[in-house]
């Protein structure tokens, strides 16, 4: 393989040419949904954190129960949050990387930012109100369900036919990545929602598979939210603002093509260690284990790309908080791709399964990974979008990371211990060969844990709140004067 | 020197949209056909067990309150195979116990405890004080208080319709079961009544204490009660439950 092409990456280092008349109305309404929905989804994770600590905060009111708000709090995390998060810089960087307009024009774009956001209003108060499908990650009901694959099929369109219309040779790795998420995400929509409704006049359905079967679909499809939604999609940032605001191209071409192909290829095959020592085939589960470790060779092949891209720009993690943030996330990456596949050894998964561990586990990845390269995304995005030399503040960057990393900590080692001890205290036997501990007396024992993880749950919320803030300065236009060191990641001179 | 005996051009790839869409949607078919079309085509998946019955009409109703409030949530159904499990909730899930759930309600984490063989492990007062307020029974718990269920009706006019939805995705309905519908979900909640075409349909049903008119409450007792009790154990061997 001598004779690569040079990295698509080099198109960060090419020559300034006049920038294209890009859409950056539907990008900025993705930035502004995306912070207000974080801000959303941090507020109920807290609030349903404190129930767990605190039962009397359920209120006896049925549209408040822990049951009913946990999957406001996930779906506003993953979807609304993440989801907006993605959209937008996708529809950022496919416009960016190929020289050209959005595909299909100002009024498509306009469906697909509100359309997404009638969807997530719409899953949410069919949650509160008591409609769910019961699929973890996929619990709005079919009606819902229809409405986001019409307005998902779109969005595919409208990328696909801007890759399509291209006025770049090749096609940038980020785009692979959020390509790769897109259709994924697509095809586990539509085969983990097949459902029979009641009635077409009625919210109520039935899972089209049962039990074993129904088990297995849920996870291939819960696993592959994580995987693709939550991981591909966010690479494909990785790959795009990282470079951007260290003025680096990506450090391995070659990388990060097999980086692509094997994490796709591999991942799709994990899901089954959610079912390790279930009624789920013994086949399958070995499958499952097998290939969930095998992922973590192309997670790190993947994280040393985004971190060795910093080669000769390390200094910039002193000067540009919003760049500290990505690469924290591309860290806590590499630790949540290691644990993942640690946890899914059928041994461990017997302790760590069912318990905080994996709520743990789950935390580092969303708050350390999605919602940190989020973050640097965001910083990056705001004054580029809002023409403004730099964010309003970067000491208040600084302030956001150090904050909601302290609360990252506080969240995931209260969850480690509590997980740990639960897995322990339920398989412990006494000096007679009894079991040792009644359920009750585990969980009176996370309690502690409990209270911290609300504590790391609030600082986290915190951080986004000065994150708001900076951001209505910066787009209010309250920016003093560019800083010495030049502007954070926006640099008009890298072909823009 | 290729690391490949043959030239790999990823550039196809890199300036062919089209290519790179139909390469990605081969490549990440593949793992999810492998694991699951052979889950319905390999006869032993689910294992072949007396007892199991789909849910009687009040179990259903139940059941489809337990997934609207998210019980899933905090509570699993799946005994895994593991001794500390077998010896703390009973014999280990079988594949043909959730043979007629749609969708499955093997849950992911426990903030309660495992419910897959609770039916009958509590009477059907304790389960209607604890779900009522369940510090009252286990002071430590964290679990929401469901008073409003014994203040909500349990709507029926759509009995049928959720039964037909059931018989349309597989469970084995017939014509009589949907039919009698209404009278056996009234039955149940009933504990004067007759329960003879009951349990001619639903074997090992159990009736609720309702008072008046069913409610929500009584619904969830009665599935609450029926679960992991169906499958007969002493008429299973290793030989039954190989996959």
């Amino acid at each position: 393989m001598t004779d690569l092409p040079p990295a698509p990456a080099s198109a960060a280092m090419a020559v300034a040419l006049p920038a294209p008349d890009y859409n950056e109305e539907v990008v900025r309404k993705f930035v502004i949904a995306s912070v207000f929905w974080g801000v959303v989804a941090f507020l109920v994770g807290v609030y349903i954190a404190t129930e767990l600590a605190w039962p009397q905060f359920n209120l006896g009111l049925s549209f408040l129960n822990f049951g009913r708000l946990r999957p406001v709090h996930t779906s506003a995390a993953i979807f609304a949050f993440g989801g907006s998060a993605l959209i937008g810089s996708s529809l950022h960087i496919v416009q960016r990387t190929c020289r050209t307009r959005l595909f299909g024009g100002d009024a498509l774009a306009n469906f697909i930012f509100w359309g997404y956001q009638f969807f997530i209003v719409m899953a949410a108060l069919s949650y509160v109100m008591g409609f769910s499908q019961s699929k973890e990650y996929a619990e709005p009901e079919w009606h819902i369900d229809l409405w986001l694959t019409i307005v998902w099929v779109c969005y595919a369109l409208v990328f696909v036919g801007t890759l399509m219309k291209r006025k770049e040779p090749h096609i940038y790795v980020a785009n692979w990545f959020l390509l790769a998420f897109i259709l994924t995400v697509a095809m586990l929509h539509i085969g983990n929602n097949l459902a029979m409704p009641i009635s077409v006049y009625a919210a109520k359905s039935y899972s089209l598979f049962s039990g074993v079967q129904d088990a297995m679909v849920q996870w291939w499809y819960g696993h592959n939210a994580v995987g693709f939604f939550l991981t591909a999609g966010f690479l494909g940032m990785m790959y795009y603002f990282i470079p951007k605001a260290a003025n680096r191209p990506v450090y391995s071409y070659r990388l990060s093509i097999v980086h692509f192909w094997s994490l796709i290829f591999l991942y799709i095959w994990a899901g089954p260690h959610h079912l390790h020592w279930t009624s789920l085939p013994d086949w399958t589960q070995t499958l499952g284990m097998a290939f969930s470790v095998m992922l973590w060779m192309p997670s790190w092949g993947g994280m040393i790309n985004g971190l060795m891209t910093l080669s000769g720009a390390w200094d910039k993690l002193r000067t540009d908080p919003a760049l500290r943030f990505s690469v924290t996330a591309v860290g806590f990456y590499g630790m949540s791709t290691f644990e993942g596949p640690l946890m899914s050894v059928r041994d461990v998964n017997a302790l760590s399964h069912y318990t905080d561990w994996t709520i743990g586990h789950v935390h580092s990845g969303a708050l350390g990974w999605v919602a940190f390269i989020s973050f640097g995304a965001l910083y990056y995005l705001v004054p580029v979008l809002w023409k403004q030399p730099d964010i309003y503040s970067r000491r208040l960057i600084a302030w956001h990371y150090w904050i909601a990393t302290l609360g990252i900590v506080l969240y995931i080692t209260s969850m480690w211990v509590a997980g740990i001890m639960q897995g322990l205290m339920w398989r412990a036997y006494d000096q007679f060969g009894f079991l040792q501990y009644t359920f009750t007396e585990t969980v009176a024992a996370v309690h502690p844990y409990y209270v911290i993880r609300m504590l790391g749950g609030v600082l986290f919320l915190l951080g986004a709140l000065i994150m708001v803030y900076n951001m209505v300065r910066t787009i209010r236009g309250d920016v003093a004067k560019p800083a010495l060191e030049g502007p954070t990641g926006y640099a008009p001179a890298v072909g823009d | 020197m290729s690391f490949f005996p043959f030239n790999i051009r990823h550039e196809f790839f890199e300036k062919n949209a089209l290519l790179l869409v139909l390469g990605t949607l081969v490549v990440v078919a593949v793992g999810g056909l492998v694991e699951i079309v052979p889950l319905f085509t390999i006869e032993t998946t689910v294992e072949h067990v007396h007892g199991m019955r789909p849910y009687s009409p009040l179990e259903l109703r139940g059941r489809d309150i337990y997934i609207r409030e998210g019980c899933y949530l905090c509570h699993s159904q799946q005994v895994r195979a593991l001794r500390d499990e077998v010896e703390r909730y009973g014999h280990y899930s079988l594949a043909a116990e959730s043979m007629y759930d749609h969708p499955f309600q093997w849950g992911s984490k426990r903030i309660g405890p495992d419910l897959a063989r609770v039916g009958g492990k509590y009477s059907n007062d304790w389960q209607y004080a604890h779900l009522i307020n369940a510090q009252s029974m286990v002071p430590e718990s964290l679990m929401p208080h469901y008073a409003f269920l014994a203040e909500t009706k349990l709507r029926l006019d759509d009995l049928e319709l959720r039964m037909r939805a059931n018989r349309a995705v597989g469970v084995p309905y017939t014509d009589d079961d949907i039919a009698h519908a209404r009278e056996d979900l009234l039955t149940q909640a009933d504990p004067q009544a007759d329960t003879k075409g009951l349990l001619s349909r639903y074997v090992r049903a159990n009736s609720v204490p309702g008072n008046g008119p069913p409610t929500e409450l009584d619904a969830l007792v009665a599935y609450l009660q029926v679960l992991g009790t169906l499958v007969d154990f002493a008429n299973t061997n290793a030989e039954t439950l190989h996959q």
